[in-house]
């Protein structure tokens, strides 16, 4: 199956995102290695330079390392990964609360639904 | 190094003052997938039989790794044309052997292994295949060989969704990472996640030659409807 992927942004984003969700859930673990850039793309249905462009991203910012001669690894760094799961929560809010507003509910209610559906639910 | 491919001034007119290509100037980087796009009548099958020496140029050149179009370049370039060549009577394997014997870099091992993932018999004869599965054949006679450059024209247009998924794989697990790939095609929706850029040709003239991921952050839509508003009809 390949992955999921919208057609109006530009590939290697969504494919850092994919990857980013995938260390934040577990299917990688701190110090995994990443399979390499052709098993990835041929997974993701990409061009392999595609893919390519969306590890170096996610080298720069320090999610993943690379080993000079035995390909990249997830980071280690505990601290890292938790800020990435916060900011990958505040991302989802914020969709969230811009669909609410345009359906012109207030932040109170708001508030006020998301604690009835949470009591509905326990 | 010197671009897998040079197209300089390159024109082609097959009558009085029609040009099918005009003034086509073009290079193409090693290591890409890029993709020809452009409506009917748009010189795509122009170019690709000007580049695999099929046509002679009206005017300027084109250069496969420096060298006009002849025995040399054929050797480097894997071109899988729009229609097949191959005598209806032959055996697959007989295919097989055939491009074995033609072309030095073809790996006997690799079409094998295609054919019997997408379940094709090598012991029967080309004309009793199917439409799609002469196509597949074709296909992976043409991916079978190590080409710096392959020019396939119209490489999915005759496969089933299923079956266009697995060529789409096998292209891009068989090229080797130095090799380019130029591949024309109208089904730009299913392709365009595996291209490096796109090259739109509209009248034998590139009105785009752009990335992908390019077109994708400048213009927030796909190549896909780019491709729909550029020639509307």
């Amino acid at each position: 199956m390949s992955w999921e992927l919208d057609n109006d942004r530009p590939i290697y984003l969504q494919l850092m995102e994919k990857i980013r969700q995938d260390i934040v859930s577990g299917i990688y673990k701190p110090g995994d290695r990443l399979p390499s850039v052709r098993e990835l793309a041929l997974d993701a249905a990409v061009n392999p330079n595609t893919m390519q462009k969306a590890l170096a991203e996610l080298e720069r910012t320090g999610l993943v390392y690379a080993k000079r001669t035995s390909g990249r690894y997830i980071t280690e760094d505990e601290t890292m990964r938790k800020q990435l799961k916060t900011e990958l929560a505040v991302s989802h809010i914020k969709e969230f609360l811009d669909k609410m507003k345009q359906l012109g509910f207030e932040e109170e209610e708001i508030l006020f639904f998301i604690q009835k559906i949470l009591k509905e639910d326990a | 190094m010197i671009p897998i491919l040079e197209c300089k001034g390159l024109s082609k007119s097959y009558h009085n003052n029609q040009y099918a290509l005009d003034n086509l100037n073009l290079t193409l980087e090693r290591g890409q997938i890029i993709g020809l796009l452009g409506p009917n009548g748009s010189g795509k099958s122009t170019l690709i039989k000007l580049i695999n020496g099929l046509l002679i140029p009206t005017g300027g050149c084109a250069l496969i790794n420096g060298m006009l179009p002849g025995v040399e370049t054929k050797k480097i370039v894997s071109y899988l044309p729009e229609r097949t060549y191959l005598e209806p009577s032959m055996k697959v394997k007989d295919a097989i052997t055939y491009f074995t014997d033609f072309y030095g870099d073809f790996q006997s091992e690799r079409a094998y292994k295609m054919l019997r993932d997408l379940e094709i018999d090598a012991n029967v004869r080309l004309k009793t295949l199917s439409k799609g599965a002469k196509e597949k054949v074709q296909l992976i006679l043409v991916m079978s060989r190590d080409a710096m450059l392959y020019v396939l024209d119209e490489p999915i247009g005759g496969v089933d969704p299923a079956a266009r998924d697995y060529i789409l794989r096998t292209i891009l697990m068989n090229y080797n990472e130095d090799a380019t790939i130029l591949l024309s095609t109208h089904l730009i929706y299913d392709i365009e996640n595996v291209l490096d850029r796109v090259i739109f040709l509209q009248n034998g003239r590139p009105v785009l030659n752009a990335a992908v991921d390019e077109i994708r952050t400048e213009q927030k839509k796909s190549v896909d409807v780019l491709f729909r508003e550029v020639f509307r009809c």
